[in-house]
């Protein structure tokens, strides 16, 4: 009698662990599901309710009353222009200091407060470096509400994520490839130009592609330090409009939903031929340290 | 030629340097800016008072603060068992080609700008919860009422914005786990459910742990999403139903009209935004040195 009692209790047991395993499972697939929706109901919504809106008079038209009609040229203009500019300054930058991470520094204090302050850059909100921006560029050194402010605030804001990306992709460059370049007589630095760069330009591309992303999609550093004039710039000192700052105007103001929709669809589907694009070229350094590795 | 070289090498090390001093001199610029009113209006005034109205001369930051921390709470308490069980199925459950089909998506959902987010989040979520969600609250208590702009619409735009953080941290973590500890525990006659839970998971905690704070960092530092969707009033909330200011909204909201004494109680927020996100930093940083180590 006993023991059945205690058989019982055991499959009564089992039973029990099975069942919380299968919850356990069906949350997991549950949550990963979600996840694939929310992105699907995010891209989705915006594409249904935007591309019938788009046709080619939208990009080379310039808005008028507001942004309510005509299009976005003078937008696409500042943007583009606004991107150039935070990627020519933080590019240079940000490989330089790449390389003397990977291929100079020696793990000394300074080093390690470098490599700490970088990191510690990446974790700014955006609307912090809108801020100093603010106050630094647009203030203090005159600058004002201008593309050259708002491109040197994004170009310290992507420098941790170029820094990052060409670290990692000039790691993967074999020791056997600098060796044979410094045994042939090569300086060190010969070697890096002539060896180590060129085989690790995607690693170098992705974080540029990955720079420009982020310089597209910023809002609320752009906005303070860039303005938010609708007219087409003429110079690197004129104020302007980027994309994403047009789409949170347009938003928070009502001003149109079908503007709002055309100009979220065009920032949706440039954002994702960049990551498309990151993507390709990053599978494509991955590949080769497979193979030489 | 020795020379030469050596001139280059100080080029690098220079342009090495230029982020930690961006570091130093955004943070100089947030306290000169902000410090001076914080002391002259005392910073107990200032991070407990309860009223907020600039154009007044009356800067109490706690509505904002409060706000600030409601919406990132919610976001945490919808995101974090999303992102560790997504983390989890990408390294321990799923194939390989669904693995390799669901990490695009969730770099996809990282590269989103936060204003298209905000967008949906206005448009779509905010309608939702006044139809879908003010009913079921009145079945409870008939004073409910919310236009919709409020503390968990931000929470759950958030929460999906957090994802690729927690996602990707807390993934790599799991798959550092040795194989010998799964190993172990299979030939010990575990099952795979034992072994995750019991095993890897606790393995991985510290990175996980990571991964959390991150995200926590990220939805405090938020600020465009949340601006159009938590409805902007500087008032203490009552419910998740409520709509509150955040810090960073109030920032990016009141920047561009403000006069010179409340643009430096904008910046007095900043520096309260910046040591919070300062702390979250430092704590990621010590888990992950954990980590490194175990």
């Amino acid at each position: 009698m006993e023991m059945q009692a205690s058989k019982i209790m055991i499959s009564n047991k089992k039973i029990n662990l099975n069942i919380k395993e299968k919850v356990s499972y069906f949350a997991i697939y549950l949550a990963a599901i979600l996840t694939l929706v929310a992105l699907i109901s995010i891209i989705g919504y915006v594409l249904m309710n935007g591309v019938k809106h788009i046709d080619f008079n939208f990009f080379i038209q310039e808005p008028s009353s507001m942004g309510r009609k005509g299009g976005i040229f003078s937008i696409i203009v500042g943007t583009i222009y606004l991107t150039l500019v935070s990627i020519a300054i933080a590019t240079p930058i940000g490989v330089a200091a790449a390389i003397y991470l990977t291929e100079y520094a020696k793990e000394t204090k300074l080093v390690k407060i470098i490599r700490f302050g970088t990191e510690t850059l990446a974790g700014i909100p955006s609307i912090i470096f809108g801020l100093f921006g603010f106050v630094f560029f647009v203030i203090l050194l005159g600058f004002r509400w201008s593309i050259l402010s708002g491109g040197l605030t994004l170009a310290i804001m992507i420098l941790p994520t170029l820094i990052r990306t060409t670290e990692e992709s000039l790691k993967t460059v074999p020791q056997s490839f600098r060796e044979g370049s410094l045994a042939l007589g090569a300086t060190k630095w010969q070697t890096i130009i002539k060896v180590v760069l060129p085989s690790s330009i995607s690693g170098i591309l992705t974080g540029l592609i990955l720079g420009i992303g982020r310089a597209v999609g910023e809002t609320a550093a752009v906005m303070l330090t860039a303005g938010s004039s609708l007219g087409l710039p003429m110079s690197i000192m004129d104020p302007t409009r980027t994309m994403s700052v047009h789409l949170y105007i347009l938003a928070s103001e009502g001003l149109s939903k079908e503007k709002t929709f055309a100009t979220a669809t065009v920032l949706i589907i440039f954002v994702v031929l960049i990551n498309f694009s990151a993507n390709i070229l990053a599978n494509k350094y991955m590949k080769r340290t497979k193979i030489e590795a | 030629m020795k020379k030469y070289e050596k001139a280059i090498e100080m080029i690098l090390f220079i342009s090495a340097t230029i982020a930690t001093l961006s570091v130093f001199l955004i943070t100089f610029f947030i306290f000169k800016e902000g410090l001076p009113i914080l002391l002259e209006y005392g910073i107990l005034n200032f991070v407990f008072g309860a009223n907020w109205a600039p154009t007044n001369g009356s800067y109490g930051a706690l509505p904002m603060i409060i706000g600030s921390v409601s919406v990132t709470v919610g976001a945490l308490i919808i995101g974090v068992p999303m992102g560790i069980a997504c983390a989890i199925f990408l390294a321990e459950i799923a194939p390989t080609p669904l693995v390799k089909l669901f990490k695009p998506a969730v770099e996809l959902l990282a590269g989103i700008p936060s204003v298209v987010y905000g967008f949906f989040g206005l448009s779509v979520i905010v309608p939702m919860i006044r139809t879908y969600i003010l009913p079921i609250a009145q079945k409870f208590n008939s004073d409910a009422f919310t236009t919709g702009y409020s503390i968990l619409g931000g929470a759950i735009i958030l929460a999906v914005m957090i994802l690729p953080t927690i996602i990707n941290i807390s993934e790599n973590s799991i798959r550092a786990v040795p194989n010998e500890y799964k190993q172990g525990s299979l030939a010990l006659g575990a099952s795979q459910f034992d072994t995750i839970s019991k095993v890897i998971v606790p393995a991985a905690k510290s990175g996980i742990i990571t991964s959390v704070v991150l995200g926590m960092g990220r939805a405090v530092g938020e600020t465009m999403a949340v601006i159009l969707i938590t409805g902007n009033m500087p008032k203490i909330p009552g419910s998740p139903l409520d709509s509150v200011a955040t810090m960073t909204g109030t920032i990016a909201m009141e920047m561009g009209y403000a006069s010179p004494m409340h643009q430096r109680a904008l910046f007095a927020t900043g520096i309260i935004l910046f040591v919070f996100i300062m702390l979250l930093n430092v704590t990621a940083t010590f888990t992950t040195r954990k980590l490194g180590r175990g």
